[in-house]
């Protein structure tokens, strides 16, 4: 019961999905199938918002380091479910005025919105720009032309920067021949992409569609049980 | 003096990367934008579409790479627009229909004669990523029963007659990450053989490439790639070359070439200092 | 404590002490020359009436009976004139000029981190958490919940309430019962016992998931590749052959074939494969450093972004963007 009907459903799903793929009498069941995985996808949501309070309601109540910051967050969950669930300053649908549940939770001024382009917005754009400062660090101490890869690594790296901006152009201007105008960083980018890197992802591409296909076929041959715990 | 560089504290490094960007941003510094053949690629799979042809916009990202793809993203629906395309809109991401939201905002602001329905029209979030997307190539409806307004797709005059996105002439997919282009590729372009053109961040542009040109028609990779499509719009519609928001991503040009600059200045003077300690030694 | 936390210790005070005068400076000096962080905005009126049938459609003369509400416009700072102020067609919107000023505070917040950690970062970051995962909840329940679950178990309901435009002609449709409960096993998960029951809606997951995957796959990644990377190695053109292009289509096929070779483990990378493989890790190496430059670009495009917020949204020294 506990690791047996899972497993069956696992191979049973997975199978249904790949013969309604190649049979057109059994295409009724996959799109069933997927219209399922769909809805039971929110209940994934909602199970990762239930384990994010259960985790900083544990935090609040033993009171450990930093447990502020856990009522805080419940706080912003909480206040933001209100907000969003009860569509708070939403307005009803304009083709349906007279439904008032009708409107758009987004809808620019209500509370939802508020949250999103106060803090959500900000907050979340901000920290993935603080990559930026990261990446600098980095080249600054970390990129060493220490052998043959990695200066090829670091050359790469130099002339797509360059050809990526109008210095790419700049530099060579004026003064390379209309012969050598292949030579140009923005040129020389074009065809790192085109060529090397083509070739280098391509191969990175098929090894890990390789990859996928084998633990895909080891899952639904019942052979990969991991997903089932230990008990 | 190779003693203060090696041991320099990393904050300066930040403060120097803040002010690269932060002086051209300030200065409003622009650069001219050279076309390149793979832009001209995303430009034309758009531009040689014939007038009312249906395409189908998936905005899969979010906020976090907003000042990465949003320019590409509403270039994409000023140029979809102007040529009178039909334009279906949706989001695979949990974040990005306000993402949406902003394109439909630009063309009721920009080109009020079109008319939400009839030339444009949005369809809402829903979850499973990938699966969405097939299920959508074979039963649209058995996933938008409704337009995210609420009204039946048989009442919305440009969906009451498609069964499936199969009946689009073009996707176009602005991506974040998964689900996104690759998926798209993946689960539409690849078994369907719908043409498929892509807008996504630096950081997935180079997966792309070997998807190019039979399962994927182009790809925009980054700010670049948006500076030089707002470029080819630009030469072809004055009108919109006139407009100063259709030229955000050429704005955000001015502190690539900076930052870019800077980039490789440390990467030299790092290596100066490796090579120099390596000598004495010291590394 | 020792000299060189001391030291770091002084140092940050310093930072920070930088950092204030000049984010005063700067915010004094918007201040005193702009409307700083401050959203102005125009009323709307929007007014519904309901004919015969019952049926609703916009009015612009309203009586009576009908259904009312006003909203509200942005209006953009580069027509927010004197004039237009004293005219009283434009009003402070307070929650926007509010939000406006969290949005900076916030953004500075998260920069702070730059200069080390820090109890406003920490408090942004906890926002950012319980902000994010309130969101998509709500929208998995309204766009995806509501219509796709709650609209097949309870039509007319879900139709008066939320969905009008919702055909409910079909009636309840049992099957998606069971979807229901296996969302609802699936939050057994969050229990201290039985959590066991959770495997099951799990064990759906992961087999779709393995159906989807290998078919995608298959068809993409595996035989489609191999197909494009299948291409003619002497070229001709209308001159007859082609150098360059097919010098490229060589290279092409060589970077493909040394890269999975470097891949294939399964044999020692010695001799004639040794070398096949070195040259693949060239290639892998070629494309790391573009994949580098690529995403460099990404972050920095991120940076000046938010940038463009502070100093042109809130600040106003540069256009709203």
């Amino acid at each position: 019961m506990k690791r047996t009907v899972p497993l069956i459903i696992a191979i049973i799903a997975g199978f249904v999905l790949l013969i309604a793929n190649f049979i057109p009498y059994a295409e009724g069941w996959g799109l069933k199938a997927q219209e399922w995985f769909n809805i039971l996808a929110v209940g994934a949501m909602i199970l990762g918002g239930g384990n994010l309070v259960k985790l900083h309601l544990i935090k609040i109540s033993g009171q450990r380091k930093g447990w502020g910051y856990s009522a805080v967050t419940i706080g912003c969950f909480v206040g933001t479910l209100i907000f969003g669930l009860f569509k708070i300053g939403v307005h009803p649908n304009e083709i349906y005025p007279n439904v008032g549940w009708s409107g758009y939770y987004l809808e620019g001024g209500s509370g939802l919105w508020w949250i999103y382009q106060h803090m959500i917005v900000p907050l979340t754009s901000m920290m993935f720009a603080m990559l930026a400062f990261y990446v600098a660090t980095a080249a600054f101490r970390a990129f060493r032309a220490k052998n043959t890869e990695a200066t090829l690594l670091l050359v790469t790296a130099g002339v797509v920067l360059l050809g990526q901006t109008y210095a790419g152009v700049w530099l060579f201007e004026g003064w390379l021949p209309e012969s050598m105008q292949w030579l140009r960083f923005d040129h020389l980018t074009e065809w790192v992409m085109n060529i090397p890197n083509t070739g280098g992802t391509r191969a990175i591409t098929i090894g890990i569609a390789l990859g996928v296909v084998a633990t895909s076929l080891r899952i639904l041959l019942g052979v990969d049980r991991s997903y089932l715990g230990q008990d | 003096m190779l003693k203060i560089l090696q041991n320099i504290d990393r904050r300066w490094v930040f403060l120097s990367m803040l002010l690269a960007v932060a002086i051209p941003v300030l200065a409003k510094t622009v650069f001219p934008v050279n076309i390149s053949p793979q832009t001209m690629m995303v430009f034309n799979a758009i531009e040689d579409l014939p007038e009312g042809s249906r395409i189908l916009l998936s905005y899969d990202f979010d906020p976090a790479s907003q000042g990465e793809l949003l320019p590409m993203a509403q270039a994409f629906t000023r140029h979809c627009s102007i040529k009178g395309h039909k334009q279906y809109y949706m989001a695979l991401w949990p974040l990005g229909p306000p993402m949406v939201d902003l394109s439909i905002d630009t063309i009721e602001s920009e080109y009020p004669n079109l008319v939400y329905g009839e030339d444009y029209m949005k369809f809402d979030y829903k979850t499973g990523g990938e699966a969405v997307i097939r299920m959508i190539t074979q039963d649209l409806r058995g996933m938008f029963e409704l337009d995210s307004k609420g009204v039946s797709l048989d009442e919305i005059p440009m969906t009451k007659n498609i069964k499936n996105i199969q009946d689009m002439d073009l996707i176009i997919n602005v991506s974040a990450g998964d689900p996104g282009t690759k998926q798209w590729v993946q689960f539409a372009a690849t078994p369907f053989g719908i043409t498929t053109v892509s807008g996504c961040t630096g950081v997935q542009a180079p997966q792309m490439y070997p998807y190019i040109p039979e399962q994927l028609a182009g790809v925009l990779g980054a700010i670049k790639a948006a500076a030089e499509y707002e470029a080819a719009i630009d030469e072809v519609y004055p009108s919109i070359a006139s407009n100063p928001k259709a030229q955000e991503a050429k704005r955000r040009m001015g502190p690539q070439l900076v930052a870019h600059s800077l980039m490789i200045g440390l990467i030299i003077l790092g290596n100066i200092i490796f090579f120099v300690s390596r000598k004495r030694g010291l590394a | 404590m020792d000299k060189s936390s001391e030291a770091s210790k002084n140092s940050n005070t310093l930072i920070w002490g930088i950092i204030f005068i000049i984010g005063a400076i700067m915010l004094v000096w918007s201040m005193s020359t702009s409307r700083t962080g401050q959203v102005w905005v125009t009323p709307e009126q929007h007014a519904f009436t309901a004919d015969a049938d019952g049926k609703y459609s916009a009015t612009d003369t309203p009586s009576s009976g009908d259904i009312e509400w006003v909203t509200y416009n942005v209006v953009p700072d580069s027509e927010l004139t004197q004039e237009v102020i004293d005219s009283g067609s434009v009003t402070l919107s307070w929650s926007r000029t509010i939000g406006l000023w969290l949005a900076a505070i916030f953004t500075l917040f998260i920069l702070s981190f730059l200069v080390g950690d820090n109890p406003a970062y920490k408090f942004a970051e906890a926002l950012v958490v319980g902000t994010s995962a309130g969101y998509v909840m709500v929208i998995g329940i309204w766009d995806v919940f509501v219509p796709l679950l709650l609209g097949k178990l309870a039509p007319g309901f879900v139709q008066t309430a939320f969905l009008p435009g919702m055909d409910v002609s079909a009636g309840t449709q049992f099957l998606y019962i069971i979807p229901a409960i296996l969302i609802i096993m699936l939050l057994f998960q969050l229990m201290p016992s039985g959590g066991w029951i959770s495997r099951w809606p799990i064990a759906f997951f992961i087999g779709i998931t393995a159906g989807y995957r290998m078919i995608g796959y298959v068809e993409a990644d595996l035989v489609a590749q191999i197909k494009a990377g299948i291409v003619p190695l002497w070229v001709t053109g209308e001159n007859g052959f082609a150098f360059w292009a097919s010098f490229n289509a060589v290279l092409l096929t060589v970077a493909t074939l040394s890269a999975m070779i470097y891949f294939f483990f399964s044999v020692e990378h010695k001799g004639f494969i040794g070398k096949t493989a070195r040259i693949g890790i060239w290639f892998l190496m070629i494309t790391f450093g573009a994949s580098f430059g690529y995403t460099v670009m990404g972050r920095i495009a991120l940076l000046a972004a938010r940038l463009e917020f502070l100093f042109g949204d809130w600040l106003h020294f540069i256009p709203s963007s």
